[in-house]
């Protein structure tokens, strides 16, 4: 039993998420119904966890990116500028985000499997060239750093609503993402070979693992990811802004490393990220609640993020050596 | 025996990475239930030779050929499908996946209907739990412990049982003995045995002579990527195969030299000596 949740990933985000509540409650006198009902951390979160699924499947799969910093503006500022700036229907513009999405994830994917240069790099790169594409493109098309633009009553609905106390919608979109993430990941057979292909490339190329084709398709999914998120956000506000999402890039990787997904690949889980992103949100939205000086919040996001890596190592190698002490204590 | 047609033949086969040639005309035949050895130094092309009946290479020239049928694998699954499995050095298991999930990874078993197949975990864990125990590892009985958390031998073993769970025909087991205890590496020696009783034709490469000759019914000799010696069981003697095997050098001039160096370093043996002992 005990060796079991050990074994799960998720088990060092739900310990910190339980520690930061206790800390914020015990020391920040942070009333815990007036935060459970309050919006601005969960929008925070769903913001955050639709890009930090995908962004952790290419982790477990052995490969990083951070061109979704650049993808978020991309996708509101092309929704805003077809749609808004133009005029055109609000579908072109979310054909466009798909098809730049796409587009973004096929080049970090093909980059990454033609040449030997990391991932890391590479989506850096098309990080910043990324930027450059947002930044010349709104100068030269609309003039303004900032694009105004009316969304369509449906896709208002669909994407940019407030229901209840303020929460967006995005946080749908975020739940439902991450029980079909969940699935693909936890059971179905693709991902089996995510995990293989960050396990052992060269093992799972040997299994038959169509290793670059997936490894395509995963850039894809972040990079698509991301744009919906930012097409989301510019219809919630009626605008976008040019920005450089270089906030974002921390967060999302905070909450996949808080989640319990190895950085170098092979191991992590869907259920572990959704709780390393709520944790994140919460130190991150929830110092608002307490008498604690927000600018303390990133010295408790350093620490929170060193103690739940340090948790999910050890953790990880209680994982290693759990099926032999479950064995002595199961003599039948 | 020799009217029979071999399970798997290699005929004329060359394979260079660029200009780099790394096998040269290599012919070879495997029949059903029969172990071919293959011998060689280091960067003799072995594992090379392998990956090429594996599909993870193709042929530069030559054919390859499953029940006297030319074959052309352009990936690993061709190969697999065709029930040739291999252990590749260094390779085969996932140290953080569960044993279940690393001995399925990429084929496997589902239930339910698409799009919502999901993966047979009860099903995954249970084969291959008892593929491991059927060849004698019995302390394995939890499909979701981590393959990491197992001893070298053990992961060697679920490598070897996966391979032999899913090579109908073909298994191609690359040094599955190096790193291994003494006890480790018998048990993977009966393990091809009873592969071979079971009627595969299995390609082992080792470097260790005492293996060899324990579990070998054929031996071919690569040298350079040529191949220098193909002979059958009981033609050759012990000492014959060990000359072969350090690239054509005889064991006892080298023997000789390092006594040679002994006499007049004081009694201390080269330092290689305590290498080439083993
Ligand atoms: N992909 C490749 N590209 C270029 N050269 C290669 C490639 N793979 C192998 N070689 C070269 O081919 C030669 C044979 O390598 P191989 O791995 O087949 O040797 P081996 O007989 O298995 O050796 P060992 O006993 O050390 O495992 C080596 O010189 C190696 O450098
Ligand atoms: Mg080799």
């Amino acid at each position: 039993m005990i060796t079991s949740i050990f074994r799960r990933p998720a088990t060092a985000s739900i310990v910190s998420l339980a520690m930061i509540v206790a800390f914020y409650v015990f020391f920040g006198g942070v009333d815990l119904g007036r935060m459970a009902g309050a919006a601005s951390w969960l929008n925070f979160a769903a913001n955050l966890g639709i890009v930090a699924v995908p962004v952790g499947f290419l982790m477990i799969a052995g490969e990083i990116d951070i061109s979704f910093g650049a993808m978020i503006p991309a996708g509101s500022m092309a929704t805003a500028i077809i749609s808004g700036h133009y005029g055109l229907p609000i579908g072109y513009a979310m054909i466009a985000v798909l098809a730049m999405g796409l587009l973004m994830g096929l080049i970090n994917g093909i980059l990454t499997i033609r040449t030997t240069v990391p991932s890391l790099i590479v989506s850096l790169g098309t990080l910043v060239a990324m930027q450059g594409v947002i930044l010349a493109s709104s100068k030269v098309l609309t003039g303004k750093a900032s694009v105004a633009l009316t969304a369509p009553d449906w896709a208002k609905f669909a994407f940019g609503q407030l229901i209840g106390n303020g929460h967006q919608v995005i946080i749908i979109w975020w739940l439902v993402a991450t029980f079909v993430f969940w699935f693909v990941l936890h059971m179905s057979p693709w991902g089996n070979w995510i995990f293989a292909m960050g396990g052992d490339k060269q093992s799972a190329r040997n299994a038959g693992i169509p290793v670059n084709r997936l490894t395509i398709i995963l850039f894809m999914l972040s990079a698509t990811s991301a744009a919906f998120v930012g097409m989301c956000q510019a219809i919630l506000f009626n605008s976008a802004q040019v920005s450089g999402g270089i906030n974002i890039i921390f967060n999302v990787i905070v909450s996949v490393a808080v989640g319990g997904t190895l950085l170098t690949g092979g191991f992590g889980s869907v259920a572990g990220i959704f709780f390393g992103t709520i944790t994140f949100a919460i130190v991150n939205q929830g110092i608002y609640f307490t008498q604690i000086d927000r600018n303390w919040s990133s010295l408790i996001i350093g620490i929170m993020l060193l103690l739940a890596v340090g948790m999910n190592e050890s953790f990880r190698s209680l994982a290693f050596s759990a099926g032999g002490r479950k064995k002595k204590t199961k003599p039948s | 025996m020799s009217n029979q047609t071999p399970v798997i033949e290699l005929r004329n086969v060359d394979k260079s990475f660029g200009p780099i040639d790394v096998l040269h005309e290599i012919s070879l035949k495997v029949n059903a239930g029969e172990v071919l050895c293959l011998l060689g130094d280091n960067g003799a092309g072995k594992s090379t030779l392998i990956k090429t009946l594996a599909g993870v290479h193709s042929p530069t020239r030559g054919q390859i050929l499953l029940d006297g049928k030319p074959m052309r694998f352009s990936r690993p699954k061709d190969a697999q499908e065709k029930g040739i499995a291999t252990v590749h050095q260094f390779g085969g298991t996932f140290p953080l996946m569960t044993i279940g999930r690393s001995f399925f990874a990429g084929v496997e078993p589902t239930k339910g209907i698409w799009p919502f197949k999901v993966f047979d975990r009860s099903k995954a864990n249970q084969i291959a739990v008892k593929a491991v125990q059927d060849f004698g590892i019995t302390r394995i009985d939890d499909g979701d412990r981590l393959v990491g958390g197992l001893s070298g031998g053990e992961r060697q073993s679920l490598a070897i049982a996966r391979a032999v769970h899913f090579g109908a025909r073909v298994l191609i087991l690359d040094e599955p003995t190096a790193a291994l205890g003494v006890k480790q590496a018998a048990h993977v020696l009966r393990i091809v045995n009873e592969a071979k009783r079971r009627g595969l034709a299995v390609i082992f490469i080792t470097h260790q002579v005492m293996h060899a000759m324990a579990v070998g019914d054929h031996f071919a000799v690569l040298i350079r990527g040529a191949i220098a010696a193909d002979f059958r069981k009981g033609e050759k003697s012990r000492e014959e195969i060990t000359d072969l095997m350090a690239g054509g050098e005889t064991m006892s001039d080298l023997e000789a030299q390092i006594e040679g160096y002994m006499e007049t370093h004081d009694g201390h043996p080269p330092q290689v000596a305590s290498q080439s002992d083993a």
